[in-house]
């Protein structure tokens, strides 16, 4: 059966850190990193890279549009 | 699989779309109005009709919508929003226009004018964003704030001796013959955003067949205005606002025709 | 020579709005005025020049109507009187704000609040000092015939167009309400979208194409530029100042003494010239076509060979200021008027001229 994996790039500098798409992700990929971006915004990025299916799910439900997404059968 | 190998353009799934803008949102974290924004500019970009589209940005938060979306745009008077679209759509009838407006905006300032282009049918979409509460000036008191809620206005929460009741507009319109496709939907979580997201698209499709006055309502946060986390916004919205706010399509019909209103 | 017609001088705004290429007309009922939108509904311009008509919910909605059609490159005017123009008080600012022309008749009655349907001057300040919020102007045209109620439509969206800037035909029940015999203009037709596009093509808002999207806003939350935005408005206020007075002249050649007065007032105030005339006194008239911009350099002019001025006005005394700032203290200036809905004779300002002005 394919394998599907995913990643999600972040821009960090956009994010402010809402927490939404932490909670939207059914694989438990993203977290608020403990480093500010320039703005004082936790931003968010893969804590749990091997887990992304590349649902899409962060991105949809981000207000500020800094989620890109890349999905690959393996 | 390393991910320097996912992250190629060959397996691109999901980028910002062309129809908004580069600037970053002057919205707080978590706020409704830029997943509104990214479905309204998707929509735009998925239905080709950028250079057709025209946008009415109201008085609120949404002010400087226009920053933000790629399209004309003409920034109304506080309430004026559907004046001007109809401004517009009757002399541009081959455009497709939208207004996009607040609680404050539309329930309140605004009555008179979103109740009369959609009793006319004007051929408009018009995008509600209900968050029961006036974020721009700082969290005062909505006609749509449910009764018991906190704002600036009422501390001690909204009392209906006081204040009277919180007010359904949407279903109020719903009950106007303009109207064709009145919606409330919300864009809490990814099935919502999809949900809303094919709501739009219909109303803008709608329009684009003169098909009359398009009403979709969103029923949103407002994590400064209620003080509490973007996060903690939806689970109070869905609490809170979905039962006296219910999700769903309140009408999906042809605008009447005028046998049904003439004289004898 | 154009069609001769004996027409009511609020029918004439409808006619002429057909015939100079209005692409719509947004209004709410009020006396005295009602008539424009009348005649343009039994005209039916949809089927005629493609123009719109539309009965709006309010004068609130009319004006920011114009707003929404004006934004798109599109002539658009609206007609109302004195309670209704102050209900678009907040459109106009709007409009002025984000330079947008469009062309605005108040057909006045007297106030203050409801007052009473009969004519009226009393508007004069809300019209020339910008009757909104902000630091802005209305180009102001003030008809006194039923001639120049036509003529004036074209010409006030020629210098709204002009200068991007709401224009305002300042006229009163009188004038609205009397027939006279007007020449009509020839029919221009409305602009296409090519013409749109080769007059308001850097700010229209017709759809963004192969350009930056335009923004009809008079939003600027920057303080710097939204000074920069006043200067530029005061800059336009200027220009306008300099290329756009209009008056007329009446005997002010050999006269002693010049009545200042505009519209219906200045029609009596002929017949107030001749009266005086025949008694002896050497009377003159200037009448100011535009009061905004007002002809405050003919004035000073005027004040190094008179004895004195008065303004004849039907209000309580409101351009008596302007003329005052004018003559600036050279010679004295005086007030008649008759207000709430009462018209002056000739000779109650003869008299007036006589006692307040000339003494005895």
């Amino acid at each position: 059966m394919a394998k599907v994996k995913g990643a999600v790039v972040v821009d960090n500098e956009k994010c402010k850190g809402c927490d939404l798409c932490v909670v939207a992700c059914p694989h438990d990929v993203l977290s608020l990193h403990r480093e500010v971006n320039g703005k004082g915004y936790h931003y968010s990025y893969m804590k749990n890279p091997d887990a992304c299916i590349g649902c899409m799910n962060c991105a949809l439900v981000c207000p500020d549009s800094c989620i890109t997404v890349y999905r690959v059968r393996v | 699989m390393d991910i320097k190998d996912i992250i190629k353009p060959e397996n691109l799934v999901y980028d910002k779309t062309k129809v908004l803008t580069d600037n970053v949102m002057h919205y707080c974290p978590g706020c409704s109005h830029g997943v509104i924004h990214k479905i309204l500019a998707e929509v735009i970009d998925e239905m080709g009709i950028q250079e057709e589209t025209i946008g009415v940005s109201p008085v609120g938060c949404s002010v400087l919508a226009y920053n933000y979306l790629d399209i004309d745009w003409l920034e109304a008077a506080h309430g004026r929003a559907p004046a001007l679209a109809t401004g517009v759509v009757r002399l541009n009838p081959e455009k497709y226009v939208f207004t996009y407006q607040g609680d404050g905006d539309l329930a309140s300032i605004g009555t008179a004018e979103i109740m009369h282009a959609c009793n006319r049918g004007e051929n408009i979409v018009v995008i509600f964003v209900n968050n029961a509460i006036y974020g721009m000036t700082g969290g005062q008191m909505a006609p749509t704030t449910l009764v018991g809620q906190v704002t600036a206005t009422t501390p001690y929460g909204r009392e209906l001796d006081l204040h009277g009741y919180p007010l359904k507009i949407t279903e109020l319109v719903a009950q106007l013959p303009g109207t064709s496709f009145v919606t409330r939907q919300s864009v809490q979580t990814p099935a919502a955003v999809r949900k809303t997201k094919k709501a739009i698209k219909k109303a803008f499709a709608n329009v684009g067949q003169k098909k009359g006055t398009q009403f979709v309502e969103v029923v949103s946060t407002c994590s400064s205005g209620w003080k509490i986390s973007p996060v903690a916004s939806n689970k109070w919205m869905e609490t809170n606002m979905f039962p006296f706010y219910p999700l769903g399509d309140i009408k999906d019909s042809e605008k009447e025709t005028a046998d049904k209103f003439k004289v004898q | 020579m154009g069609e001769l017609r004996l027409m009511k001088g609020n029918e004439v705004i409808a006619e002429a709005a057909i015939r100079c290429g209005c692409d719509g007309y947004f209004g709410y009922p009020i006396t005295p005025q009602s008539e424009v939108m009348e005649t343009l509904m039994i005209r039916r311009p949809w089927d005629e020049t493609g123009m719109v008509v539309l009965q709006a919910e309010s004068e609130v909605a009319s004006i920011n109507m114009l707003y929404g059609g004006a934004s798109t490159g599109k002539k658009v005017m609206t007609s109302s009187s004195s309670p209704g123009i102050s209900l678009m008080a907040e459109g106009l600012s709007y409009l002025a704000g984000a330079e947008l022309p469009c062309l605005v008749v108040n057909v006045q009655r007297a106030g203050p609040g409801l007052g009473t349907i009969q004519p009226s001057q009393a508007d004069y300040f809300q019209a020339v000092k910008g009757c909104g919020h902000g630091d802005y102007k209305l180009i102001v045209l003030a008809p006194a015939s039923v001639q120049e109620m036509n003529d004036f439509v074209d010409l006030g969206f020629e210098l709204a167009f002009k200068y991007k800037n709401p224009a305002m035909i300042l006229t009163d029940g009188v004038i609205g309400q009397m027939m006279e015999k007007v020449e009509l203009a020839d029919f221009k037709p409305r602009w296409t979208k090519e013409e749109i596009q080769a007059n308001c093509g850097d700010w229209a808002c017709t759809g963004k194409k192969d350009r930056k999207r335009h923004v009809s806003t008079s939003l600027e939350l920057d303080s710097e530029l939204m000074e920069q935005n006043n200067l530029r408005f005061q800059a336009k206020y200027k220009e306008i100042e300099e290329n756009e007075v209009r008056y007329e002249m009446i005997d002010c050649e050999d006269a002693d003494y010049i009545i200042v007065a505009f519209g219906s007032a200045a029609r009596i105030c002929q017949k107030s010239m001749q009266i005086a005339r025949e008694q002896g006194i050497k009377v003159g008239m200037l009448r100011p076509i535009t009061l905004f911009p007002f002809p405050t350099k003919t004035i000073e002019e005027l004040a190094g060979k008179v004895k004195g001025f008065i303004s004849v006005e039907m209000s309580a005394g409101q351009m008596v200021e302007d003329v005052k700032l004018a003559v600036n203290g050279k010679v004295p200036v005086e007030y008649f008027g008759r207000y709430g809905g009462v018209v002056p004779t000739p000779g109650e300002i003869v008299d007036a001229m006589k006692q307040k002005l000339i003494g005895g």
